[in-house]
């Protein structure tokens, strides 16, 4: 068996399987299908201060190898996940980062604050890349002085290692993401979903209550492996990849493309315990070509 | 149950006619108690257009053979490539999922309404609630004669009463043109529907204008049937709510439902 343990910063992966923010719930959803525990990481939910309803229904349209979502970051708050969710996962013996976002830098501060005294939260990613919100999300993540007015101002409260989840929405990733490391980042997390749309030609009305969502699946997996190499290329902080990532080899792709971990998205929608499969995969992968460890071939691609 | 992701073996491939089929799924395992009202959420393999799972109602239970049923009318290309499963091959197969019917604990008179592939998820309701001697009448709608199946299996449970949009077959028009839906309405003590959503409006209304309790199966579209995508949100008095965790059966007094 390889090592397939990874740093994070300060976090100690005990292999580079993650799972994306907003396709596993808190982790507690999957109890049923798998033992949440051998994963190296868990995202949870995309959480903001302020509770919040979400767009309105129809959310969701399915597409070629591929689903557009526009859920809107519904939740019940930071102080609803620090009373009631985070009790429930102290039973994990995994890395739980949360995934923290907002309208405006001062919610953004305020959220980042609760997760903070969070003893067994050793981390958060910074959501400037979400695609369904009308205010915040994305737009925080399009510029590079958006980016460093929110990262540097999150980074003076936040003290635990945090990665700050960049947008493919974006001209140059490259630039965005050395704005990011300037600001205080200790990693880099990319893609969040694409912007895209679906119509229905019958009725002549868009599918989604929003009309534009966020693209997942594997049709973006090749833009989201061009992304993360540009931006291997272009910063120093470690990279946790994600994309339409469906298998082991598809992760591996991501760590010869860069990333030293990966994120399981919509996979998880599809296969509960495709993970754990992943996890499995990555190594056998890892005795097939003879290499100890995973590190062996993060950033390996042979151009 | 646990809710479990496991191939199930197609032991039968039943057709009905056209456009609507009933496959028998058998698991390896033993089959732990499934209730009325949840669902299975099958992958179609091999398919270059279609991507999620297909939710289906879990139509009837055998827990000797250990197999479970779902009702597939086809619509689309999902449901057409499940139709074609060959006895013998296995379908991936996500079950026991969503919430189920509230059952009454006395003995009452109760009325089922179904349109559409609605009906299968009342199926296994008729059963239980004729296992434990309840009064049970099924009103089903369809658009023709020919969309009206398993009728027979339906009369073993109740007394059962059709519309036919054409006029084919049972009273025309819709569900809520049938007297049993409308004079008779107050003889009954409780409502169950699923079916299209202007369907279900229609009975909802009906049920609230006489006070008598009515629990509705709703179909919205979803990515993962457990709970973690919120996609198939629905409006209640409680915000939104996961129609495959918190649903898919709801009282028509928790829905924000116009009616």
């Amino acid at each position: 068996m390889g090592d397939l343990t990874v740093h994070i910063h300060n976090l100690k992966l005990k292999n580079p399987v993650l799972t994306a923010s907003g396709t596993f719930g808190y982790g507690l959803e999957y109890d049923d299908f798998i033992d949440v525990s051998r994963l190296g990481g868990i995202v949870v939910k995309g959480t903001t201060i302020h509770p919040r309803q979400g767009n309105d229904y129809p959310r969701m349209a399915e597409t070629a190898s591929g689903m557009l979502n526009s859920v809107g970051l519904q939740n019940k708050g930071a102080k609803y996940f620090a009373t009631d969710i985070y009790p429930k996962l102290l039973k994990y013996d995994t890395n739980i980062l949360v995934n923290v976002s907002g309208s405006t830098i001062e919610e953004y501060i305020a959220c980042a604050e609760i997760i903070n005294e969070l003893d067994h939260i050793p981390g958060i990613e910074l959501n400037i890349s979400c695609p369904n919100v009308k205010e915040g999300g994305m737009a925080f993540g399009t510029s590079c002085a958006s980016i460093e007015a929110v990262v540097s101002a999150v980074r003076k409260v936040y003290h635990k290692t945090m990665v700050v989840k960049l947008s493919p929405n974006v001209t140059d990733i490259g630039e965005l993401a050395r704005s990011a490391e300037a600001s205080g980042a200790d990693s880099l997390s990319l893609i969040n979903t694409l912007m895209g749309m679906a119509i229905d030609a019958e009725s002549r009305r868009p599918i989604l209550a929003t009309i534009t969502g966020g693209l997942s699946g594997p049709a973006v997996k090749p833009i989201a492996l061009r992304q993360v190499w540009e931006v291997a290329k272009s910063v120093k902080l470690p990279i946790i990849g994600m994309g339409g990532i469906m298998n082991a080899t598809d992760a591996i792709e991501f760590f010869l493309a860069g990333a030293s971990a990966i994120q399981v998205g919509t996979a998880n929608y599809l296969d509960p315990t495709i993970t754990l499969k992943i996890i499995d995969g990555i190594d056998d992968y890892l005795n097939r070509h003879k290499y100890s460890s995973i590190k062996d071939i993060i950033g390996g691609l042979q151009v | 149950m646990r809710k479990t992701v496991q191939n199930l073996k197609v032991i039968a491939n039943l057709r009905l006619n056209d456009d609507h089929h009933i496959l028998r799924l058998q698991s390896a395992d033993k089959l732990e108690q499934i209730h009325p009202g949840q669902f299975a959420n099958l992958l179609v393999e091999n398919s270059s257009t279609v991507f999620l799972r297909r939710p289906f109602s879990i139509y009837s239970v055998d827990y000797t053979l250990n197999t479970i049923s779902v009702y597939i009318k086809i619509i689309g290309e999902g449901t057409r490539a499940l139709s074609k499963a060959v006895v013998g091959s296995e379908i991936d197969t996500m079950f026991p999922l969503g919430n189920k019917f509230t059952l009454p604990t006395e003995k009452e008179k109760i009325l089922l309404v179904g349109g559409g592939s609605g009906v299968a998820s009342l199926m296994s309701l008729a059963q239980s609630l004729h296992e434990k001697s309840n009064e049970v009448a099924i009103l089903i709608g369809a658009r023709s004669s020919k969309d009206l199946v398993e009728l027979d299996e339906f009369s073993k449970y109740g007394t059962v009463y059709t519309t036919t949009e054409d006029g084919t077959q049972g009273v025309k028009g819709y569900v809520t043109n049938h007297p049993v839906l409308d004079l008779e309405l107050s003889t009954f003590q409780r409502v169950y529907s699923c079916g299209p959503e202007p369907m279900m409006k229609a009975v909802a209304k009906k049920a609230k204008e006489k006070s008598i309790f009515c629990e509705l199966s709703l179909e919205n579209t979803m990515a993962c049937g457990f709970g973690v995508c919120l996609c198939c949100i629905t409006k209640t008095i409680d915000g939104h709510k996961c129609v495959c965790t918190d649903g898919p059966v709801f009282n028509i007094n928790i829905l924000q439902w116009e009616i």
